[in-house]
């Protein structure tokens, strides 16, 4: 192998430059790509699917009565008022329990924990785990708290926003930490340096700089809220609610919750009853969603 | 991705603001020049925000607790060994039995039909939008995924048994199914889990240094030959946690499954067939009304402690991973 | 554009004539060429009508100030600048008087002929063994042996005494200067005409440094190398022959494009510059 490298003979006869073989184009890597907008193509197709299957099964029935009826025996004449008026009530609870909950411990970890201590690390790694317990273990903890409390009742709307609240604290604590840790540490130092505290630098800098991040974490942790069911299946949600909710001691109904229910029954009037309230669902989180994206985008700052 | 450490100096600072002051100054004068205003309010803020965070271990020690007393109760009335390796669950009837596999076996193929569809389709999509796409193809396609991330799983659930189960697989395939299987249900949960496994392998190649792509186009190799041999390996212990976590999520998929898999707990031996989950059995039971202490009601926890443990497992395996493939670069 | 003149045996006492520099034709025996070449990303001109060649078996070096395109035109030499988003090249960059740009030629295939070293050391966080083999592997060589290639490569790189006894190990635990030389042996493992290396000791220890340049004169006896660097002594080195460029502001945008000033023997060019800016750059009066 003594003529590694020589030009070929130093003669143009060896030397081109057209593709030895394929280079991007080959079969394999058009093949490769192909498979890759199959992939998406498939999510969106699905995604495609849901929403016009829904929309098709459910327009019948999405109409004023699913605002303004109680559900009833007769689907002609069921509607939703009882779940929506319990799904707001139950989300500004939950709203309410976990923002302020998820922000303050979101800054401790941040901002005050000295990472070297050995429990400032377990919150860490308690945080990242609580984020991924499957839902229905939610409902499972809060059924055992108002046992031990000794509630006779279980199903009452802040007992689901507490529910609730427990499940999606992770995820604003952890949406948080991103929006804080963004913020950069010269501005944390410049503040410092101007003789402000601590908490000062972080009530007067870090977390103004922070809301957009954490308005997203929030918006997006509550339209996962709206959507969730199982928890509040423990709590006995699943009942014939004809009374719109009150206060916090109220029995309520939420709206995936009435979607499940309906969804058991038999008749073919219910199933269009439970795809027309999806599709209220659907709605409301993609504003969720759509709201979420845009307050990322635009109030975002880059650094 | 180096984690930024964002700690202030505090035990410093509380110093020089504290009762103690700060280091002596050599000099004649006793007095610090140092010696700031006392801040009392400092400290009780940073009380609160401690308080808040350990507020979260609390609700770990709750879970554990809730779980732990009423599955210990359980376990009282029936063995661990035949709770675990029982094949017959009928805890509704008068002969009850507790062998908790019928529900594990169904958890078992609606999981794996859910990662057969979301672990080639995920990964596909994120390697589309990691190496391929042009990002305002990317701005596009991250928020529909995360839409497909938000839709609440009733209205999956809906689908699973609506659209696929009794449209396509009964009517349009002619398959000999029931009302339930659970091939529908981990079909449609695998959908649910692609953004997962998509967001975070996607964060886990961007995070690929661009000098390592450039060092392979230098070298002749094209953008397949980039993605697969050299991007797909470096991020690998992310790409793996990302597929736990999806794992993790359609264990605890509660709504999917108990509307579209069926409420039969039996031992699954087929995709075609119905079968109730561990979730599903506790979305179930706890429509009925059971009395607190009964060991009906005990029953629920004991499976929601099986639950959780298998979950924490699975988590704790992932949430190393990703902290590994952080240090990385 | 000025390019080469009257030679002028170099007899600057600060500068070590290059040890070919008397057999050095006055021009290049160009392998690789640049003809009226700009660099465009999206409407800015990056670099401006760049005529340049690249003798076979030399070493070009590329100085000038920051932001005068020289690595610009280094990457638009082996179209590594199609990989960014709006890079454009006008003009014509010819390999062998092939057009690297004509229709139906292939970049990798233009990249597996023109090899590159970038400025931070970039392996992959694979083996030692596997990094080397990866071109091979990719560019579907036919290799008779893998393990005598992956020596050889090692040893013209002069890396294969460090590690021999830890090719399945992690090219991670390697030090900053042998990781570089992994990258240059990477490289002319797939047998490359030309290598290109992009500031290639900017991040490296004067020792270290000194091993790339000896290295470098190894590998100018079957290679080309074009060079960007920084650093003049470096050039005054290594270099056979050196260009200048500088960047110049548009009067209208006030955006600053890179220009070729001079280019001749290393000898010359810092012993004799024929252009006043070149003068002052080399002497420290500017940049």
């Amino acid at each position: 192998m003594a003529s590694l490298g020589k030009l070929a003979a130093q003669g143009a006869a060896a030397t081109t430059l057209k593709s030895q073989n394929g280079g991007e184009y080959s079969a394999r890597a058009i093949g490769f790509l192909f498979a890759l907008w199959f992939s998406l193509f498939v999510a969106v197709l699905f995604l495609g699917t849901l929403i016009i299957v829904t929309v098709i099964e459910g327009a019948p029935k999405f109409s004023l009565n699913l605002f303004t009826e109680y559900s009833s025996s007769n689907p002609d004449n069921a509607g939703a008022r009882a779940a929506i008026f319990g799904s707001v009530f139950v989300i500004a609870t939950t709203a309410v329990l976990a923002i302020p909950l998820g922000v303050a411990a979101a800054t401790y970890l941040e901002e005050f924990a000295d990472k070297r201590r050995w429990w400032n690390r377990l919150i860490e790694l308690n945080v990242q785990n609580l984020a991924a317990v499957p839902s229905i273990v939610y409902g499972l903890l809060t059924l055992g708290l108002l046992a031990t409390v000794g509630f006779k009742s279980k199903n009452f709307v802040l007992a689901g926003g507490i529910a609730l609240a427990l499940l999606i604290l992770p995820v604003i604590v952890i949406a948080t930490r991103e929006a804080i840790r963004s913020v950069p540490s010269e501005i944390r130092q410049g503040s410092l340096a101007l003789g402000a505290s601590p908490w000062q630098t972080v009530w007067r800098q870090i977390l103004p700089s922070s809301i957009p991040g954490i308005a997203t974490g929030s918006i997006l942790a509550l339209s996962r809220a709206l959507g969730e069911a199982a928890p509040l299946l423990l709590l006995g949600a699943l009942v014939y609610v004809t009374f719109d909710p009150t206060s916090l001691m109220s029995g309520f109904t939420t709206m995936p919750i009435q979607i499940f229910s309906w969804t058991g029954r038999p008749q073919e009037g219910f199933h269009e009853l439970a795809a027309a309230a999806s599709i209220l669902l659907l709605v409301l989180l993609v504003i969720m969603n759509g709201l979420a994206i845009f307050i990322r985008n635009r109030f975002q700052k880059r650094w | 991705m180096n984690k930024k450490s964002a700690t202030f100096p505090v035990l410093v600072i509380d110093d020089v603001a504290g009762s103690k002051g700060p280091a002596q100054l050599p000099g004649p004068s006793n007095i610090s020049h140092f010696a700031g205003r006392p801040r009392p309010g400092e400290k009780i803020i940073k009380g609160v925000l401690a308080f808040s965070a350990a507020l979260t271990v609390v609700i770990t020690v709750g879970i554990l607790i809730a779980l732990i007393v009423p599955g210990v109760e359980f376990f009282v009335n029936v063995p661990i060994w035949d709770f675990l390796f029982g094949t017959r669950w009928t805890p509704m009837f008068a002969d009850a039995d507790y062998g908790v596999l019928p529900l594990v076996s169904a958890t078992i193929w609606t999981t794996v039909l859910a990662l057969i569809i979301a672990i080639p389709f995920g990964l596909g999509a994120a390697v589309l939008m990691s190496e391929y796409a042009h990002p305002k193809l990317r701005a596009v396609l991250k928020p529909i995924l995360e839409v497909l991330a938000g839709i609440p799983t009733v209205v999956y659930g809906l689908f699973a048994l609506q659209f696929i189960q009794l449209v396509v697989f009964k009517e349009w395939l002619q398959l000999d199914t029931g009302a339930f299987s659970v091939l529908a249900a981990g079909l449609v949960m695998g959908i649910m889990i692609i953004p997962t496994i998509a967001s975070i392998s996607e964060d886990a190649m961007s995070a690929v240094p661009m000098s390592l792509r450039q060092g392979s186009a230098a070298l002749g190799a094209n953008r397949m030959q980039t993605s697969v041999r050299v991007v797909f390996p470096a991020a690998l212990s992310g790409i793996i946690a990302a597929i736990i976590l999806g794992v993790s999520r359609a264990v605890g998929e509660t709504m999917i499954v108990a509307i579209a898999a069926g409420s039969q707990a039996r031992i699954v031996t087929g995709p075609l067939e119905a079968g109730q989950t561990m979730t599903g059995f506790i979305a179930n039971a706890a429509l009925g009304d059971s009395r607190v202490g009964s060991l009906e009601y005990n029953t629920l926890f004991a499976v929601g402690l099986l639950l959780f443990i298998i979950t924490l497992i699975i988590n704790m395996i992932s949430i190393r991973l990703v902290n590994k493939f952080r240090q990385v670069y | 554009m000025e390019t080469n003149s009257p030679d002028q045996p170099a007899s600057s006492a600060t500068v070590r004539p290059t040890p070919s520099d008397v057999a050095l034709p006055d021009q290049p025996d160009a392998v690789l060429t640049c003809d009226n070449v700009d660099v465009y990303y999206g409407s800015f001109k990056a670099v401006e009508q760049v005529n340049l060649g690249f003798g076979l078996n030399e070493i070009t070096a590329l100085i000038g100030p920051s932001g005068c395109g020289k690595s610009t035109l280094l990457r638009s030499l082996n179209r590594m600048n199609d990989l960014v988003e709006g890079a454009r090249v006008a003009g014509t960059v010819s390999f062998m008087n092939e057009d690297i740009y004509g229709p139906g030629v292939d970049a990798i295939e233009v990249r597996r002929r023109i090899g590159m070293v970038f400025q931070k050391p970039n392996p992959f966080p694979k083996s030692i063994y596997d990094n080397i083999a990866y071109g091979a592997r990719v560019t579907g060589m036919k290799v008779s042996s893998m393990d005598d290639l992956v020596e050889e490569a090692l040893t013209r790189a002069a890396l294969w005494d460090e590690v021999k006894d830890k090719l399945k190990q992690s090219a991670y635990g390697l030090s900053g200067g042998q990781q570089q030389r992994l990258c240059i042996a990477r490289t002319i493992a797939i047998k490359p005409d030309v290598i290109l290396m992009d500031e290639p000791c900017s991040a490296l220890d004067p020792i270290a440094t000194m091993r790339i340049e000896d290295l470098m004169q190894e590998l100018r006896k079957d290679y080309t190398i074009v060079i960007v660097t920084h650093n003049m002594q470096q050039a005054a080195r290594v270099a056979d022959r050196t260009a200048f460029f500088t960047a110049l502001p548009d009067e209208t945008t006030g955006n600053r494009t890179g220009v070729l000033v001079e280019y001749g023997k290393t000898g010359q060019i810092f012993g004799a510059p024929n252009d006043k800016r070149t003068e002052d750059y080399i002497s420290g009066r500017f940049g």
